[in-house]
């Protein structure tokens, strides 16, 4: 068995002896009886590290990874290309073994890392403050919806079809406990008509919630929906991916409020899910009721330049029920991958890469054309996720995974309306060869 | 000197990364996506990859961490991080798989998941878990979401949560985001939940009692079966803040003690990394009568194959985008291997005796509001050298000086000029015996010198800085930054 604790029999003596009890058993005396566990727990015995690392292996390697299989899938998690640098940093134990900045003069590090996270989500987003990071893409949306119905003393959200049904769930459950009511826009080819938000817009609605690109990688017109809220005294609330801000512009300057997204595409491995990062990011007037923790620049006793947490008081530590929300730990390590990506990509790199993808993705519906039997449901623009109708698709999509290829999502799981449709995604990580082969192997599977 | 912002460092036309050359044919962007929607600036730096690795490499310099000293940052349990654990959440099989995988190409992904749960449920004693949540206070969420959807099916009437003063900020605020009022319950002479003021104030419209045991104050309550009585007979549900799980694993179980739901901090208990403020996971278990309404997806083993279960008629639905914090989980179920039963209950044995140690000779030199045996943890009180004109907050950057990280202060509130110490079972009698002559030290300038403390912190890589300007002309955004 491996033994993370350092201390020696004649330790564990002049220790108890200084405590004044005779075993380690005496400290735990308080415990009425009928309490205790009896026995031991039921779990295995320990095992030396070799060992343990040579099972997780074992059982890691059942797994199908995106390394030996070409990855189609997308859905708010994408196969990019992650730099080498990122890993080697985020494994220092400076970073990764700290704990949130509560004394700001020994957290320098960390505490300039966020400050620059912020700025970097600010820049990107077109927004005016963001925070230290939130869980994820989904509950990211949770946060911004109670910013604001506090904001507007109103109950109700438009949130459009086209929003991430994981997400829809998410804000079912959480803001839905609160009781939001949420009402859904629905769409018609790939994307919300904004007439459709138009008709149900009134005075009782605090936000409208949607994703750019949307959830089937349709261009949502953010902009036009934005006004229609606005003109009702609604937030306009975008959930955005942000490898494509790299292309498409700025929600902010489209009339976006809070802009909120899932940073996975900033250089986080896929990971089954998780951990990912969730980013907001919002416009001045709502700086009070932001969630989480932020960074702020000041000075130190000797005037040099130095990083704190502050404003904190919307914050459980201190306001407790009344805090703008409840998060304390966040996602402070994935918020520094994003960081390190966004530096080292640069503005030239994440601009390539949204070029890359959206290339290959376009190359790639050219090629699915010329596939028979395949349709195309939607018409609109795109960026790099598109839907694609194939017939029988859940028993191709079975065949091509056998054979290395995650062909793409099902959409049926969450749409009846869209039988047999697929949403795939590119990334500049796929190649010619790999979308060509796809094609090639499609066809054979659809009309062999 | 201090490290430049990363937008200072900005060279435009420097690139830090090559990708592979675009290799298929490329249309104009303009033709595709209409004008108002194509990007016009970008305002993000550009570096060389070694400007980069060194921007961040100095960074890191600057903090404090497990890996470089002793960290007794209370309520928080810093303890080591086993390097191994990073390996494991590296392996391709875990970390290289998406989340949309096909079920039989993430059979390991989906049979870690469920051993988790059943090792964790065992620790616990409860009967089922979610692994969903991302932190504690999403734990604390979707616990109170479990409790709401028990009361409703029962058609009860309940509006209001206990909490004891001692309880941690998250508590009162999760029970806010999911619409339960809090009630404030008190601390009695021995630092244990005032059992008269909770009679007095127990009602059929009391939803739950969430608390910590040990408590906040490190103390265990040993009137937790009265508790737990007591909530049950209004049909109130008994939560249990797993934060201070390191305390009892392998002794006793939140299962055993009366609660009904319980969540845990892998970040802490279970010394998967903090991260710097994350990512943490906190998992979810209640017992049988409450099983049906966990978040789903729910992960469920036929006899051949695990599956992912999303139709789940009585859940409260999913508090997260995907299965959890899938690597940080990997990484407990790591540290749990090795550990293995005999390995947990000695973690606990030891974070208690080490806590104990240092209780039994600081006591002597600053006031211990509640002179007993603690748990895992334990808490003074600074307020003995306010004659000297020096607070707590100095006595913590005073410690940073002697490299050491602070406790956590002024939490919980209920005591005056408050240091919360918790070792932990990683650190070694020397490092114990190291800390506590910096600690004495400190005392004794109080009194001699007080101006070392009130002046501390001198050799950190900056001093006390400026909160109230921070917080008054914020300057959060380097693209906005206040004249
Ligand atoms: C007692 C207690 N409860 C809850 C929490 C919240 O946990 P998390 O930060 O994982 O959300 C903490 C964290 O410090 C805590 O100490």
């Amino acid at each position: 068995m491996a033994t993370y604790i350092p201390t020696t029999p004649d330790e564990l003596q002049e220790m108890l002896g200084a405590i004044g009890v005779k075993s380690i058993d005496d400290l735990f005396a308080e415990i009425p009886p009928e309490l205790r566990l009896q026995g031991e727990l039921n779990l295995p015995a320990g095992m030396s590290e070799s060992e343990m690392a040579r099972k997780v292996a074992r059982l890691a390697e059942t797994n199908e990874t995106v390394d030996k299989n070409v990855c189609f899938l997308g859905g708010g998690a994408y196969d990019h290309i992650i730099p080498a640098v990122i890993d080697h940093i985020l494994l220092r134990g400076d970073f990764f073994t700290a704990y949130t900045p509560y004394q700001p003069e020994v957290s320098q590090g960390t505490l300039q890392c966020i400050y620059e996270y912020q700025s970097l989500i600010c820049g990107l987003t077109g927004m005016d403050q963001s925070n230290a990071s939130l869980y994820e893409g989904a509950t990211a949306n949770v946060e911004a919806i109670n910013m604001a119905t506090a904001q507007t003393g109103r109950s109700k959200v438009l949130v459009l079809q086209t929003l991430n049904p994981e997400y829809r769930r998410v804000i079912n459950t959480l803001n839905g406990a609160l009781g939001v009511e949420i009402v859904t826009v629905p769409f018609e080819d790939g994307a919300v008509d904004p007439s459709r938000v138009q008709e149900l817009m009134n005075d009782k609605i605090a936000a409208v919630v949607m994703q750019y690109p949307n959830f089937f990688g349709s261009i949502e017109d953010i902009e036009r929906i934005s006004e229609i809220a606005h003109a009702a005294g609604a937030l306009s609330i975008v959930s955005a991916n942000p490898i494509a801000l790299g292309l498409i512009e700025a929600p902010g300057k489209l009339g976006a409020d809070i802009v909120t997204g899932e940073g996975q595409p900033l250089g986080i491995p896929l990971s089954f899910g998780g951990p990912y990062l969730g980013f907001i990011a919002a416009k001045k007037a709502l700086l009070r009721r932001m969630p989480g923790r932020i960074v702020g620049r000041t000075k130190d006793i000797d005037g040099k330049i130095g990083f704190v947490l502050t404003l904190q008081a919307r914050e459980q530590h201190i306001r407790r029920e009344k805090a703008s929300s409840n998060i304390c730990s966040n996602q402070a390590l994935m918020a520094l991958n994003a960081t390190i990506y966004m530096s080292l990509l640069g503005r030239d790199g994440i601009k390539e890469v949204a070029y890359q993808s959206f290339q290959k993705a376009h190359y790639m519906k050219r090629e699915l054309a010329k596939v028979e039997g395949v349709s195309f449901p939607f018409t609109g623009s795109f960026f790099h996720e598109l839907v694609v109708k194939i017939p029988n698709a859940r028993k191709v999509l079975g065949k091509m995974s056998k054979k290395g290829v995650f062909a793409g999502i099902p959409l049926d799981n969450w749409f009846t309306s869209l039988k047999d449709c697929v949403l795939i995604a590119v990334t500049e990580k796929r190649t010619k060869d790999e979308i060509d082969n796809y094609c090639n192997m499609l066809g054979g599977f659809i009309n062999g | 000197m201090a490290e430049p912002l990363i937008f200072d460092l900005n060279k435009d036309g420097r690139r830090g990364y090559a990708l592979p050359a675009l290799d298929v044919p490329a249309l104009d962007p303009a033709d595709h996506i209409p004008s108002r929607f194509l990007r016009q600036e970008l305002p993000l730096p550009s570096l060389s990859e070694l400007e980069v690795v060194r921007h961040f490499t100095r960074l890191s310099r600057l903090n404090h961490s497990v890996d470089i000293g002793f960290y007794p940052l209370g309520s928080c349990t810093m303890k080591y991080n086993p390097k191994v654990n990073e390996n494991m959440a590296r392996l391709p099989g875990f970390a290289h798989i998406h989340p949309q995988q096909p079920e039989e190409t993430v059979q390991g992904a989906l049979e870690m998941l469920k051993t988790l749960e059943d090792q964790l449920a065992e620790v616990t004693g409860m009967d089922a878990m979610t692994l969903q949540p991302a932190a504690g206070a999403h734990g604390e969420m979707t616990g109170l979401l479990i409790m709401k959807a028990y009361h409703k099916k029962q058609g009860n009437h309940k509006t209001k949560i206990m909490i004891p003063d001692s309880g941690h900020g998250t508590n009162p605020a999760s029970c806010s985001m999911v619409g339960y009022e809090v009630i404030n319950i008190k601390s009695d002479a021995r630092g244990s939940i005032d059992i008269e003021d909770l009679k007095a104030k127990l009602s059929p419209d009391v939803a739950g009692l969430m608390i910590t045991n040990p408590s906040t104050l490190g103390l265990f309550d040993e009137n937790i079966g009265e508790l737990a009585s007591l909530i049950h007979s209004v049909d109130g549900l008994l939560y249990y803040d797993g934060a201070n799980l390191n305390a009892i694993m392998g002794w006793t179980r939140p299962g055993d003690m009366g609660f009904d739901i319980v969540h845990l901090n892998l970040h802490k208990t279970f010394s998967t990394p903090h991260g710097g403020g994350g990512p943490g996971a906190g998992p979810v278990g209640v017992k049988k009568h409450l099983e049906a309404f966990l978040p789903n997806p729910r992960v469920v083993f036929d006899g051949k194959k695990y599956k992912l279960q999303t139709k789940c008629r009585e859940s409260v639905g999913p508090v997260l985008g995907s299965v959890g914090n899938f690597l940080v989980l990997v990484r407990a179920f790591a540290y749990i291997m090795v550990n293995g039963r005999e390995g947990l209950k000695n973690a606990s044995a030891y974070a208690v005796l080490n806590a104990n140690y240092m209780m039994a000779r600081l006591k002597k030199t600053y006031h211990l509001p509640y002179d007993r045996f603690c748990k895992h943890e334990f808490v003074l009180s600074g307020k003995s050298l306010a004659q000297y004109g020096v607070k707590t907050l100095d006595v913590a950057k005073r410690l940073l000086d002697f490299g050491f990280h602070a406790p956590t202060i002024y939490f919980p509130m209920i005591v005056e000029e408050s240091m919360m110490f918790e070792p932990t079972e990683t650190e070694s009698k020397g490092t114990l015996d190291c800390f506590m002559e910096a600690m004495e030290m400190i005392a004794r300038e109080a009194a001699e010198n007080p101006d070392n403390l009130k002046n501390a912190p001198l050799k950190t890589p900056v001093r006390r800085l400026d909160e109230a300007t921070a917080a008054r002309k914020p300057d959060i955004n380097y693209f906005q930054r206040p004249e």
